[in-house]
């Protein structure tokens, strides 16, 4: 069930923007996916084909563009990605804070084609 | 011929949206929001019963989210405190509309708390705002201290977290250090209150901290 409301909201506003520009067909949502999120490309993949159905999104890709979370050590600065079940610096060994880099869910663009002119 | 054009817009767009509207709400009639995160059996409608025992000094109101059953409104009934369900009859977290949908079958009352327990996941509930004010986090000694690594978002939004079960930490060898520093990793300034929500031992510090949230 994770994934199935954002996928919602996800063709909701894919259809909107598109609906905007004119589009006849989309052929690909580029989404920007934080790792901290937790999204599945195979879930939002499954949930995309059902609710995108009907619809000039379906049939569109969804490439993901992962962002991978980012620690910052306090002591050095180091801006680095955790290991399993550790947030110690690796340069110093300090304990490291989490920022926001991780937390991104976004559609950055869509790719569309237009009615014939 | 296909064109690329530019978005930039979050998903979460729509319900951060409500959400805001419904801030506006609360803000406006002086009600403090409190949206209480946990897994299933962490102890929030326990860790709720001892915190409401303690903040009598305005009004309260209760939003119980379950996927179904009304256990724990029933049970906030019979200690007569006002207590509402939302059934997501699947959904595994609370969302704006949800919230949105409720409050206007309540009677908000004007310089109240409005604790809202929210379904038992420490996945999904973490990305969804509600109106909230503040989250607070229950996390107990018995699912383990790995929690704040395996599920890091939850402790990242949480304005505190309260550690339930700590008379039983021993027997589950319970490694409260490393907890703690996972939580600060995450979230350097949420304080962490080790608690026996059965009990009420420890409940008193919450409460203090929840009052001086509130301003």
């Amino acid at each position: 069930m994770h994934e199935a409301s954002v996928t919602e909201a996800l063709v909701k506003l894919a259809l909107e923007s598109a609906t905007k520009e004119g589009a006849k067909k989309v052929t690909a949502i580029n989404l920007v996916v934080g790792e901290t999120t937790g999204y599945m490309k195979e879930s939002l993949d499954f949930y995309f084909r059902i609710f995108s159905k009907g619809s000039i999104l379906e049939g569109a890709a969804l490439n993901v563009d992962y962002v991978k979370a980012k620690i910052k050590c306090p002591a050095c600065g180091l801006l680095f990605e955790r290991k399993r079940f550790s947030f110690d610096c690796p340069q110093c060994g300090a304990q490291g804070v989490m920022t926001s880099f991780g937390n991104e869910f976004y559609i950055d663009t869509i790719d569309i084609e237009r009615e014939e002119a | 011929m296909s064109d690329r054009i530019a978005v930039k817009r979050a998903v979460y767009e729509e319900n951060d949206r409500q959400a805001a509207l419904l801030h506006e709400i609360f803000a406006a009639k002086d009600i403090f929001v409190v949206n209480i995160l946990g897994g299933p059996g962490a102890g929030k409608t326990s860790s709720l019963k001892q915190i409401l025992a303690r903040i009598k000094d305005r009004p309260v109101s209760v939003i119980e989210g379950d996927i179904t059953s009304d256990i724990d409104t029933r049970a906030l009934k019979d200690l007569g405190i006002e207590a509402y369900q939302i059934e997501t009859g699947g959904d595994c977290h609370l969302n704006a509309p949800m919230i949105d949908a409720i409050v206007k079958r309540m009677s908000l009352k004007p310089k109240s708390w409005l604790f809202i327990e929210n379904i038992g996941n420490l996945v999904c509930p973490a990305e969804f705002v509600i109106g909230e004010d503040v989250k607070i986090l229950v996390s107990s000694t018995a699912e383990g201290a790995d929690k704040p690594y395996k599920y890091p978002l939850a402790f990242q939004k949480a304005a505190a977290v309260i550690l339930t079960k700590e008379d039983i930490a021993p027997y589950v060898k319970f490694d409260e250090a490393y907890f703690r520093a996972g939580v600060k990793a995450l979230n350097p300034d949420a304080p962490v209150f080790g608690v026996n929500a059965l009990s009420g031992e420890g409940f008193d510090a919450v409460s203090a901290w929840l009052r001086n949230a509130r301003g």
